[in-house]
């Protein structure tokens, strides 16, 4: 086991490297340049070259990349220009910010997707079954970013339940109420697709396992229906239903994005589309780097769960 | 909801700490009471996270708006106007030939970290932009440096005076200096927190900076020792609030009392008593570059025909849902004194266009045109793109539309339109109404020059003008100088001018005596809330 987690460690570390190259050459190849988005109306060749001098990006595309990348590997990710401020910090914060948006949203759309899932599968063409599925074609069909506007107008604005945007209230604690008055909302705009997916796959993955032999004797030995579906079954089903969960939890945390400029959560998402728009290199790189790491990680964690239940897959 | 010790907020007073306390309580029980900013505390939604609070290292308008309240010049925009008047400086002198100025210091004045405001204070601040010798100078970049280029030394003439010497006449510089680059900032401050002073601003204005959480507000307090009165309000917070639909749900659910910009199409839901709507043309010019070196436009007649064909009056009342007004000409009307009062805009003309380009011998013009997608001040430029292609290719243009994002457009436009386009739109807002014309319609400022001619105009009267009246420093001269430039360019017409941006902002009912300044500037200062 620990050679195969080893194994997929090292498989890494070209990809890693791959995406630091590609992310640069991106950043040096678009057009449009730091300075020009700094000066706007004021960007004559003159002041364009003193604000790049200032910046260090007058220097060989190859020495800035490598001096970028030496940097990086020493935990120096370079100072944002855009926000005056270290982007390891900002990366980090806004990483956590993202993480909570999303993990609550991934939790969300775990839970009640399988257990949408099961129950379906378990009432297969029953009134449950039917009103689950209804209920997932409305979920999957709704954009993310128009279900949270909607949620603003309609709790926020009109009934005052929550507020509109943002992670924390602007003045009184920042304790967990806080926090999870603040979450509600863009946690479920930004679960509703995921969880509607989930519960198809788990559908079917359930009706799959449910016609199986090893079932039917669980059945025969007069084991409660309850525990044939929820213990038996459900098992089985995961060894299925946990890819697709690996592929869900890269999808919110994609889809937090558009959540999170809807609700002007504090998160990297939201980060990168302004570090994009006004061509801050470092932050945008520094950013992307981090993601791309942790997704990266994040698929393999995924496969060695998968590896736990099912030892097949350990070659 | 368990209670450790709340976080108070330094210096906010218990009175906003107690209201801080209730507004938390009617989060915590949902539905029980909207959601209130607290009495003398007025929360601004803003466009943007600030880059910065050093007002030397800043170009965003965003960021302005917070360094307005915290900071002074040695002079301001007198209110309502973009005249200068005193402010740090109590009065000055200026030499002869325009290249010295001489100022008076206001006595008795601080900055909010206590050191005094004084003349080598002012040194101070200029030598950190302009030197690159001086030992803070490392704490920028400082990107409007050029603002004061012609400045050649400051020096200190005693305690309470400071003369600057001028390469040459620059009738600017005291515009420039009622800039936000002039404000000055406490020189001991930046020398105890170095390239952090950004995050620590100090500086002599009505507001004194408190903290700045990233990504959610900064808070400023009110500096009850002003040297011009102590403000109403008690603290500022500004939440950077990005998108505009989330910035006028806030503004409607109560979580902000003064919501910037406005999108034109939400204008509405602030109809009624609850609300106030501001409104305020600015010195802003939406125009669009014509191509006189090639192409159709190199013909007079058919730059006419352009300004002829397109119905401003539609676009500023339908598509920009009367936000801004028709502009006339190159200087935009909040130049009050500078302004051309005589110059009519072009009227929506459809046959005197078809006859123009008739005249010229061009019935179908193909036209290349740049549009894009957003951009500072560009207001709502692909729905004004497609209005206008509509207008011309009614009098018979035949008009291609590109688009771009905002800085890959400026990439291509500002090097020049030649080979690639026949009109392009632009926006500019500017302190002076020396800067447009002098940056984009000179010959010297073609972009193989280091300008924004990027239509390649040229005409050796308006260039003479607008040396001349770089050099006079008399208010009257230039005016008379700058309406003289305003006639050529509105009959050689390299531009159809199109729109002067009114800014807007809304206020709720517990917010008064608020008023937007043509400077764009939000000034907080008699500003009281209940």
């Amino acid at each position: 086991m620990g050679r195969y987690i080893l194994g997929r460690l090292v498989s890494a570390v070209p990809v890693l490297f791959g995406i630091t190259v590609i992310v640069f050459l991106i950043m040096a190849l678009i057009p449009g340049d730091p300075a020009t988005a700094i000066l706007g109306a004021y960007a004559t060749p003159e002041n364009v070259a003193k604000i790049n001098r200032d910046l260090g990006l007058d220097a060989p595309l190859v020495l800035r990349y490598f001096n970028w990348l030496g940097n990086m590997l020493t935990g120096d990710f370079g100072t944002s220009f855009s926000l005056n401020r270290p982007v390891l910090d900002e990366v980090l914060e806004r990483f956590g910010a993202t993480l909570i948006l999303a993990g609550s949203a991934f939790v969300l759309c775990a839970v009640f997707g399988i257990a949408a899932g099961v129950v379906s599968a378990a009432n297969q063409y029953g009134a449950a079954d039917k009103a689950i599925t209804f209920a997932v074609l409305l979920g999957i069909s709704i954009p993310s970013f128009f279900l949270g506007m909607m949620m603003i107008l309609g709790f926020a604005v009109t009934l005052r339940w929550f507020p509109v945007s943002g992670m924390w209230p602007i003045y009184g604690d920042r304790d967990l109420w806080a926090l999870l008055d603040h979450l509600a909302m863009p946690a479920v705009a930004l679960a509703v697709v995921a969880t509607g997916v989930v519960a198809r796959l788990s559908r079917s993955a359930m009706l799959e396992v449910l016609r199986q032999d090893f079932i039917r004797t669980a059945r025969a030995k007069g084991v409660h229906e309850r525990g044939v579906i929820w213990r038996h079954a459900l098992r089985a089903a995961m060894v299925s239903i946990i890819p697709v969960l690996g592929i869900q939890a890269g999808f919110v945390l994609s889809g937090a994005v558009y959540i999170e400029i809807v609700f002007q959560w504090p998160g990297i998402g939201r980060m990168l589309v302004n570090a994009i728009l006004t061509r801050d290199i470092l932050l945008v790189q520094g950013g992307v780097v981090f993601v791309a790491a942790c997704y990266v990680l994040f698929n393999i964690a995924v496969d060695v769960a998968q590896s736990l239940l099912d030892p097949r897959i350990r070659t | 909801m368990s209670k450790t010790n709340p976080p108070m907020r330094r210096g906010w007073g218990r009175g906003a700490a107690l209201a801080g306390a209730l507004a938390a309580l009617t989060w915590a029980l949902p539905a029980t009471a909207p959601a209130q900013t607290p009495p003398g505390v007025l929360v601004v939604g803003q466009i943007a996270e600030p880059k910065a609070l050093d007002p030397a290292a800043v170009t965003a308008v965003n960021d302005f708006r917070i360094l307005m309240n915290v900071y002074d010049g040695l002079v301001r925009y007198a209110d309502g106007t973009l005249e200068v008047e005193p402010a740090l400086a109590t009065d000055w002198e200026i030499s002869e030939d325009g290249t010295e100025y001489t100022f008076s210091l206001r006595e008795g004045v601080s900055f909010h970290d206590g050191s005094p405001f004084d003349a080598e204070a002012v040194v101070f601040n200029f030598e950190r932009m302009l030197n690159e010798d001086h030992p803070f100078h490392d704490t920028g970049p400082f990107p409007l440096a050029f603002f004061f280029s012609a400045v050649e030394t400051v020096e200190a003439v005693d305690d309470m005076t400071v003369r600057f010497t001028l390469s040459e006449p620059y009738a600017p510089f005291l515009s420039n200096l009622a800039y936000p680059t002039g404000l000055i900032v406490s020189p001991a401050a930046v020398e105890e927190h170095g390239a952090d002073f950004a995050r620590n601003p100090s500086g002599t204005g009505p507001f004194r900076f408190v903290e700045w959480r990233s990504n959610e507000a900064v808070v400023v307090e009110a500096n009850a020792g002003y040297w011009d009165g102590a403000p109403a309000l008690q603290a500022v917070v500004f939440r950077p609030i990005t998108d505009a639909n989330t910035r006028t749900a806030e503004m409607l659910a109560g979580g902000i009392d003064l919501m910037v910009e406005v999108p034109p199409v939400a204008l509405s839901e602030f109809e009624g008593d609850s609300y106030t709507v501001h409104e305020q043309a600015g010195p802003h010019l939406w125009f669009l570059i014509l191509n006189t070196k090639e192409g159709p436009f190199a013909e007079k007649a058919v730059r006419q025909a352009a300004n002829y064909a397109i119905d401003k009056t539609a676009l500023v009342e339908d598509v920009l849902e009367g936000t801004a007004e028709v502009a006339a000409g190159p200087t935009p009307p909040a130049f009050a004194w500078a302004h051309n009062e005589a110059l009519e805009p072009y009227p929506h003309d459809p046959e005197r266009a078809r006859a123009l380009l008739a005249e010229a011998g061009l019935e179908n013009p193909e036209v290349t045109f740049f549009v894009t997608e957003g951009g500072s001040g560009m207001l709502d430029p692909v729905a004004m793109g497609t209005a206008i292609q509509a207008d011309l290719e009614a009098v018979g243009f035949d008009v291609a539309i590109e688009t771009y994002e905002w800085n890959t457009f400026l990439g291509e436009v500002n090097p020049g339109l030649e080979g690639k386009a026949d009109m392009a739109e632009m926006a500019w807002m500017t302190n002076d109404p020396d800067t447009l014309p002098y940056l984009a319609l000179r010959t010297e400022a073609m972009p193989d020059q280091g300008g924004f001619n990027s239509g390649y105009y040229s005409n050796a009267e308006v260039d003479t003008l607008l040396e001349e009246a770089r050099r006079a420093t008399d208010q009257d001269t230039r005016a008379e100088l700058y309406k003289r430039m305003q006639e050529i360019v509105h009959e050689d017409a390299p531009w159809v001018f199109v729109a002067n941006w009114k800014q807007n902002a809304v206020t709720n009912d517990r917010v008064e005596g608020f008023t937007l300044q043509p400077s764009f500037f939000l000034l907080l200062d008699d500003v009281a809330k209940n």
